[in-house]
């Protein structure tokens, strides 16, 4: 396993891996090694898009030292549900977004409704996650002029990701969609519905006549906006 | 009467419930939040027979007013400020026991930034989380304090008499961040560099808790292009495309895609908490 592991201030390591794949394998090892009990005096396991962030870590020089020996393990299939997140795809950026693929709305609904994804990681705003599974060839670029407020349940897409905007805030992302699942649910165990290792498939319901956006959640946005969503 | 409340008299510029924060949920997208000076809070804890880890308030600059429905004792400490109950001065840095009904003043800060209030029992709002904390950036734990607002309060063990006279830090006129350079050091110019550990940066009064804003040098990257997101922690340095460096405090995201060109140890972040708007800042780059 390729890993290079970098210290971060007195008492956390970030590793870096080749890829999502890997560190998604990284991950999910990680995850393994702590449920069993392996893994102690780490108390935050941080995924990203090609690092995992391990913080609070009691002796960071010895597991850093420890980590280029592991077996590298597979990416285990995961036994548990597909998560389904219905969506109206109305979102306002959808032509916008089938024209940059270079096919049809009806086209693009089908092509991300037959995609299983997965969540790569979290971060941005509680309870959003960034997944990933749609075929590279259907990247798509930030909008260039970020919204000031993007509604709670929008689909949307930036770059290798789907999101799902768990409250209203600001955002640059190109929205295809809305839904109505919970995304965060601070009485629910874990709280995101889209924790990182999570498979995902959105469905189609309704027409695109469905409203678009809904009343936003009553939250007080941030003092600043140094969470840009993606930064990448 | 049980009425175990205080009543919010006067909010205050911001006024927000903290404890110790939010540990554990960084790969939900959580901030971990909390105190911006933790020290503060456990020895104010102490001072009034709590938990270390009991909710407090932390105000901003202008102070507050409550009035407690119960007598109970409270501690006033963190930045320097005036205290009165019903009017009459009373003690700051120590445990001062107010009636139900009395008018507890907690005037503004004369020097720093954040005075923090504790009470016997600390404050019982709903925890989120494992925490009481306001989370400033993502919303979670109670909205600030507002006038009319009334917050409950624990029952008062009142095991007291642990300190009696404290320590207590001044408000830092130069604030001095140790720091351990990386993980993207590698990202910047050797003079950016090098003016990062030999220059003075001066503390902007755009800082607030998820930043500690700076003003100074530019720090000039030595490569294009863009850092995939990654996870950021407390104390990290970030520098925008701007140049100008960002100190991470506790209601920072949990993930970020700016390089990090160093870390300041936790146990210099209190004074931050206290560095008014142009304070020099220096950074001293260690091990």
């Amino acid at each position: 396993m390729s890993v290079r592991t970098l210290r971060v201030g007195d008492r956390a390591l970030l590793v870096e891996l080749a890829g999502g794949a890997e560190t998604e394998a990284f991950h999910a090892e990680l995850l393994r090694r702590r449920a069993a009990g392996a893994l102690p005096g780490v108390r935050e396991i941080v995924p990203a898009a090609r690092t995992v962030l391990l913080d609070g870590v009691d002796e960071p020089g010895r597991l850093a030292a420890e980590l280029p020996r592991w077996e590298s393990g597979p990416l285990h299939a995961r036994v548990e549900a597909v998560v389904e997140v219905p969506v109206r795809y109305d979102g306002p950026d959808l032509t916008e977004v089938a024209a940059l693929w270079g096919v049809s709305v009806e086209e693009a609904v089908r092509v991300h409704t037959a995609t299983e994804f997965r969540v790569a990681f979290c971060g941005f705003a509680p309870g959003f996650g960034y997944l990933t599974g749609l075929d590279e060839r259907y990247e798509v670029p930030r909008r260039a002029t970020p919204r000031t407020a993007v509604p709670a349940g929008s689909v949307a897409l930036a770059g290798p990701y789907t999101g799902v905007y768990p409250r209203s805030s600001p955002g640059g992302w190109q929205l295809i969609g809305t839904t109505d699942v919970v995304l965060w649910d601070t009485g629910r165990e874990p709280a995101a519905l889209l924790a990182p290792g999570t498979r995902v498939r959105f469905t189609a319901v309704g027409g695109p006549t469905g409203e678009v956006g809904r009343v936003p959640v009553g939250v007080p946005t941030a003092e600043v906006g140094y969470a840009a969503e993606g930064g990448r | 009467m049980t009425d175990r409340a205080v009543a919010v008299v006067r909010a205050g510029a911001l006024t927000t419930v903290q404890d110790l924060g939010r540990a554990g949920y960084a790969h939900l997208g959580v901030p971990r939040s909390g105190a911006l000076d933790p020290g503060a809070v456990r020895l104010l804890n102490r001072l009034v027979g709590s938990a270390e880890e009991a909710a407090v308030l932390e105000t901003t600059v202008d102070g507050c007013a409550l009035r407690p429905r119960c007598a109970v004792t409270v501690a006033v400490g963190g930045a320097p400020c005036p205290v009165r109950v019903d009017g009459r001065p009373a003690a700051w840095g120590t445990a001062v026991r107010v009636l139900a009904g009395s008018l507890l003043e907690v005037g503004a800060a004369v020097r720093g930034l954040r005075s923090y209030v504790a009470f016997g029992g600390g404050l019982a709002v709903d925890p989120v989380l494992g925490s009481r904390s306001t989370d400033l950036l993502s919303g979670l734990g109670p909205a600030p304090l507002a006038e009319g607002a009334v917050l409950p309060l624990g029952a008062d063990t009142a095991a007291r008499g642990s300190v009696d006279a404290p320590p207590w830090p001044g408000p830092p006129d130069e604030l001095v961040l140790r720091v351990r350079l990386g993980p993207r050091d590698d990202w910047f110019t050797a003079a950016a560099l090098r003016a990062f550990a030999t220059r003075a940066y001066r503390v902007s009064p755009a800082s607030n808790r998820i930043g500690l804003r700076l003003e100074g040098p530019a720090l000039e990257r030595a490569r294009p292009g863009e850092l995939a997101s990654e996870g950021m922690v407390l104390g990290a340095v970030q520098v925008p495309p701007d140049g100008r460096p960002v100190v991470f405090l506790a209601d920072h995201p949990t993930t970020g895609g700016y390089p990090v060109v160093a870390v300041v140890r936790e146990a210099d972040l209190g004074a931050a908490a206290q560095a008014v708007p142009g304070t020099p800042v220096r950074f001293i780059p260690v091990r």
